[in-house]
């Protein structure tokens, strides 16, 4: 009755050794490439600044300098994996760290004024979640470009516009703290707190995105939306949430700058939403959603702070950091098109 | 009326009077559709027959407009997919509802995970182990061979994935399987596997609607056809009494027989 073929099903496709070495490479340096290049632009800054780059004083600044970047960006990664994009975060950093600032200076008790920073990061991710998923926005550039606004505007309007200085010690503790771990070669090595802080972040958003339902459901959604849809995935809420753990994030950050910082200031976090995506897309995640790794991110961001770091040693002007930085977002992407290249070609 | 393709009393789906609006377009207009325990039932019509819209009124994507569902004796209504999925209507979608960055495993279990519970069930870890072993055994199961669950989709070819989003659909309990267009884009040789795998899903009791354009499939896999032309119902047949010659005839919206197109008739 009919002409198919009998020997039935699927067969494995061509065998491993067909596939060209290049094409194999591809998975290792999708996972390590980054360290590697991290590898080596330490290498060349040690090379270049043999007595201070590797101080255990530069270290803890390096870490203590990118902390608030590593919040943002690992909130911005979320939000990326969705395909989405969140511009506001640098406005809802400042939001937070307002009114942390403000209500601590009205007097309110210390555990209250802290926790503001993340509950207002939390509250404006929540309105953008809202208005991309529920007011149906065009695209979630548009939502999160008005809170960017109206999150700087109200961390202006509750600030009359001046920065607040002075914060109790609990409130510092996150951002400004660092533990004794004892002396060597005659000097004390101090581990900031935020760095052991930034790791713990980072392994939880490991857990989340790796080995919670969750968290497979993001690289879904970014994957293919319909898929995710029709899959009974209910999408809206998983948007709603991904963009308010993107906002609770900022509002990390903002306590964690004004801890460092020991003050509030309005504009605060100007430009670093910026930041935070070319950390995430140096990093290895793609624009286009559901691709990229938790340990890329952190790559991206170390990057971020060693190249900043690596100029200011180097009395390298920061016109020439923002060159620098520009260069290497579009080389990172660059990479990525080319490695798409090669894994469309069969 | 051809009924009674089984020994079943009554249809194990049926579809009564659906009317579909989309704006001010209608795609469906009082179309009725029995689906028997058992049986493969082809639809087939003109692109924009309401082909596609129908079945996700059947797969609960699209809810209808008018018209009532009746699922194995009782009147069903579906708001989403979830919930046709739920009684074991299941879809595989023309347009391939996988994601493509996420491997086999995951695509076969997606929104409906095996999870690991901790802290009491306040954390539900995605199991991922559990998810490679039960997909590795359901494929096996289907004879459906792939050099490992955890490759990604978009590395498979297109009859592979077309494989996978079979699998996926009789993972749980599917008592119906809907299928559109389910071998438009595969390369030829891939056509007669996943064929195959339809008779395969019909010898274990599941009901499958097929839509699709080409006739050699239809005449493979079906015992019933039936086609829609602009939104209606047309004419329906079974198998044994149409001929290739006579469907494409009403694909083309004519009871005539088609005998230029027909060269290919079915003895
Ligand atoms: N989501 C939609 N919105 C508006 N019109 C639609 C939608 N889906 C289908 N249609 C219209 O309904 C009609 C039937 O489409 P469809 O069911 O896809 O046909 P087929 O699958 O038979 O080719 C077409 O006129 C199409 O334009
Ligand atoms: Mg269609």
């Amino acid at each position: 009755m009919t002409a198919y073929p009998e020997n039935s099903r699927l067969e494995p496709p061509e065998s491993e050794d067909k596939v060209p070495l290049s094409l194999r490479l591809i998975p290792f340096f999708d996972r390590y490439g980054i360290l590697i290049v991290i590898a080596v632009m330490c290498l060349v800054m040690w090379a270049l600044q043999p007595d201070v780059f590797l101080s255990w004083r530069n270290i803890s600044n390096i870490f203590k300098q990118t902390a608030a970047n590593g919040m943002l960006s690992i909130g911005m990664f979320v939000v990326i994996l969705t395909a989405g994009i969140d511009l506001s975060v640098g406005s809802v950093l400042a939001l937070g760290m307002m009114t942390l600032a403000v209500s601590n200076a009205a007097g309110v008790p210390w555990p209250v004024a802290l926790a503001l920073s993340p509950i207002m990061g939390m509250a404006a991710g929540f309105v953008n979640g809202i208005g991309i998923t529920k007011l149906r926005m065009p695209h979630p550039f548009i939502m999160t470009l008005g809170m960017l606004f109206m999150a700087r505007g109200l961390a202006n309007l509750i600030s009359g516009g001046v920065p607040y200085s002075g914060l109790p010690d609990p409130v510092r503790f996150l951002g400004s703290a660092r533990i004794y771990l004892g002396e060597l070669d005659g000097t004390r090595i101090n581990l900031p707190v935020v760095f052991l802080f930034t790791i713990l972040v980072y392994l939880l958003f490991w857990i989340l995105l790796e080995h919670t339902v969750f968290g497979r459901r993001v690289y879904a959604i970014g994957g293919n939306p319909e898929a995710a849809r029709v899959s009974g995935i209910n999408v809206d809420r998983t948007l709603i949430i991904v963009y308010t753990i993107c906002g609770f994030m900022a509002g990390i950050a903002g306590l964690i700058m004004a801890g460092r910082t020991n003050s509030g200031f309005p504009n605060a976090g100007t430009g670093m939403e910026l930041e935070a995506i070319a950390a995430v897309i140096i990093g290895g995640a793609s624009f286009f959603g559901g691709r990229g790794q938790v340990l890329g991110i952190f790559g991206g961001v170390l990057i971020m702070g060693l190249i900043k770091n690596g100029l200011n040693l180097n009395n390298v002007s920061t016109f020439w950091q923002q060159i620098l930085i520009g260069a290497i977002i579009v080389l990172a992407v660059f990479i990525d098109v080319l490695r798409r290249d090669l894994g469309t070609r069969h | 009326m051809d009924q009674r393709q089984t020994n079943a009393a009554e249809p194990l789906l049926e579809a009564k009077g659906i009317c579909k609006y989309f704006g001010a377009v209608t795609a469906l207009r009082d179309v009725d559709l029995q689906l028997w325990p058992g049986e493969v039932l082809g639809v087939v019509g003109d692109n924009g027959a309401g082909k596609s819209t129908l079945m996700k009124v059947l797969s609960g994507l699209h809810p209808q407009s008018e018209g009532t569902l009746i699922f194995d004796g009782s009147p069903v209504r579906f708001s989403s997919p979830r919930e046709a999925r739920d009684l074991g209507i299941e879809m595989v979608y023309q347009d391939l509802a996988l994601a493509g960055n996420m491997n086999i495993a995951e695509n076969i279990y997606l929104g409906r995970e095996p999870t690991r519970k901790l802290l009491g069930g306040a954390l539900a870890l995605f199991d991922h182990r559990s998810g490679i072993r039960r997909a590795k055994e359901h494929l096996e199961n289907l004879k459906i061979h792939v050099k490992s669950v955890e490759q990604k989709v978009e590395e498979l070819s297109g009859g592979q994935r077309q494989a996978v989003a079979i699998a996926r659909s009789i993972a749980f309990e599917a008592r119906i399987v809907i299928m559109d267009e389910p071998t438009a884009a595969l390369a030829i040789k891939e056509v007669g596997k996943v064929l195959d795998l339809i008779v395969d899903l019909k010898n274990r009791g599941i009901s499958v609607v097929i839509i699709s354009h080409r006739m050699d499939d239809i005449f493979y896999v079906c015992d019933r056809v039936m086609a829609l032309y602009h939104g209606s119902n047309f004419a329906e047949a079974r198998l044994k009494e149409t001929s290739r010659g006579e469907v494409i005839g009403w694909i083309m919206g004519t009871k005539e027989k088609v005998e230029k197109v027909a060269h290919d008739r079915v003895s």
